[in-house]
């Protein structure tokens, strides 16, 4: 009787059916693929994303002069079209002086303290926003590669340990949608399968850019448990098994989705 | 930071429909929410859109709080001779954005 109980959530019906494996090679999609032809279109053109005005904003972030070192990122990286490519399609990525996995947003305000002697940008602020999705937009097309670092491992089983972890007053775990049920819908709008190709990407709902730890919190309200702090360790580490999930795929970056 | 996105075609020939794509960055603030002390927050919209071709007004728009954020303006029109697409926005608070865009007719 352990799978004997039903959880009715708005509408639709969630069997607790013996948890499934990850998704099969052959049958991973990208957010993508799961949306109206409206909206492909609008992502696909880059004078109809609006993930580009943040684009554009980075690139302009790249060339200014910050902090007390009053030096900009191009004075070190140069032209970001060779220097940043192929750079996002590795982060989480691992840090030394850490000694554990930072995002590309704690990549740049990494460099800004250290290198710029700037204060860090916050989290969701347009400006860190729009110079993640400037870097980021720099691997687009190219393949995830995430997780290849020997190093990240232990990091990459959290991650995966947090995503079949059962949690908050609905009791669900991340797995429970996006592995065991991305092929149904959830009041109206489809699960999809938690591959994070296209971040930061421009959601329409949130009428703005947004990060994947943005989109992780919600998700966590979402099941009714208590969000990690931006940040937060938890969340670099689901953020980087998602990534080492999607290996393979090509970034998308800046993604619209609905 | 304000910044458009315009689409227009480089080149058409005479008599050709084209179409403009415009893309305005803005929060389009309704006027409507309040904060969680209760304070509303003022309305920040844009109010105006307009296009004109070598001096002439070719479109207008007005746009209203139940627009979107971001707006995103298409509009189609006859390419007639070469010349200038000019676009101006203009919103609450001040706001005030133009761009540009040539067209060579052949």
């Amino acid at each position: 009787m352990r799978f004997g109980f039903v959880i009715l959530m708005t509408g639709i019906l969630l069997a607790g059916a013996a948890p499934a494996a990850e998704i099969a090679q052959a049958e991973r999609r990208s957010g993508y693929s799961f949306m109206t032809p409206d909206t492909k279109a609008m992502q696909d053109d880059d004078t109809a994303n609006p993930g580009m005005l943040w684009v554009l904003d980075g690139e302009a972030l790249w060339k200014r002069k910050q902090g007390a070192a009053n030096k900009a990122c191009a004075d070190c990286h140069n032209d970001a079209s060779a220097s940043m490519k192929g750079v996002a399609a590795h982060y989480p990525a691992f840090d030394k002086a850490l000694d554990r996995p930072v995002d590309l947003e704690q990549r740049i305000n990494l460099c800004r303290i250290s290198h710029q002697q700037a204060t860090p940008l916050p989290y969701e602020s347009r400006d860190l926003l729009a110079l993640t999705a400037f870097v980021a937009q720099q691997s687009r097309g190219a393949a995830i590669e995430t997780g290849s670092d020997p190093q990240l491992e232990p990091f990459i089983a959290k991650g995966r340990a947090l995503f079949t972890q059962r949690q908050g007053q609905l009791n669900l775990g991340c797995a429970n949608c996006h592995d065991d049920n991305w092929d149904k819908r959830l009041a109206g709008s489809a699960i999809t399968q938690a591959h994070p190709t296209g971040y930061p990407l421009y959601r329409l709902e949130w009428q703005s850019l947004g990060s994947l730890q943005r989109r992780l919190r919600a998700c966590i309200t979402g099941i009714r448990a208590q969000a990690y702090d931006y940040g937060a360790p938890e969340l670099v580490e689901l953020e980087l098994y998602l990534m080492s999930r999607a290996r393979g795929m090509p970034v998308e970056t800046p993604a619209v989705r609905p | 930071m304000a910044s458009a996105l315009i689409n227009v075609p480089k080149t058409a020939q005479r008599g050709d429909i084209i179409e403009i794509k415009t893309l305005m960055s803005h929060i389009m603030e309704t006027g409507y929410r309040h904060t969680a002390t209760g304070e509303v927050v003022p309305r920040d919209i844009i109010t105006s859109f307009t296009c004109r071709f070598n001096g002439t007004e070719i479109f207008r728009a007005d746009l209203f709080p139940a627009i979107a954020a971001n707006p995103f303006i298409t509009f189609f029109t006859r390419a007639t001779d070469s010349g200038k697409f000019e676009f101006e926005w203009i919103g609450d608070q001040g706001f005030s954005e133009t761009a540009s865009a040539s067209i060579i007719v052949e």
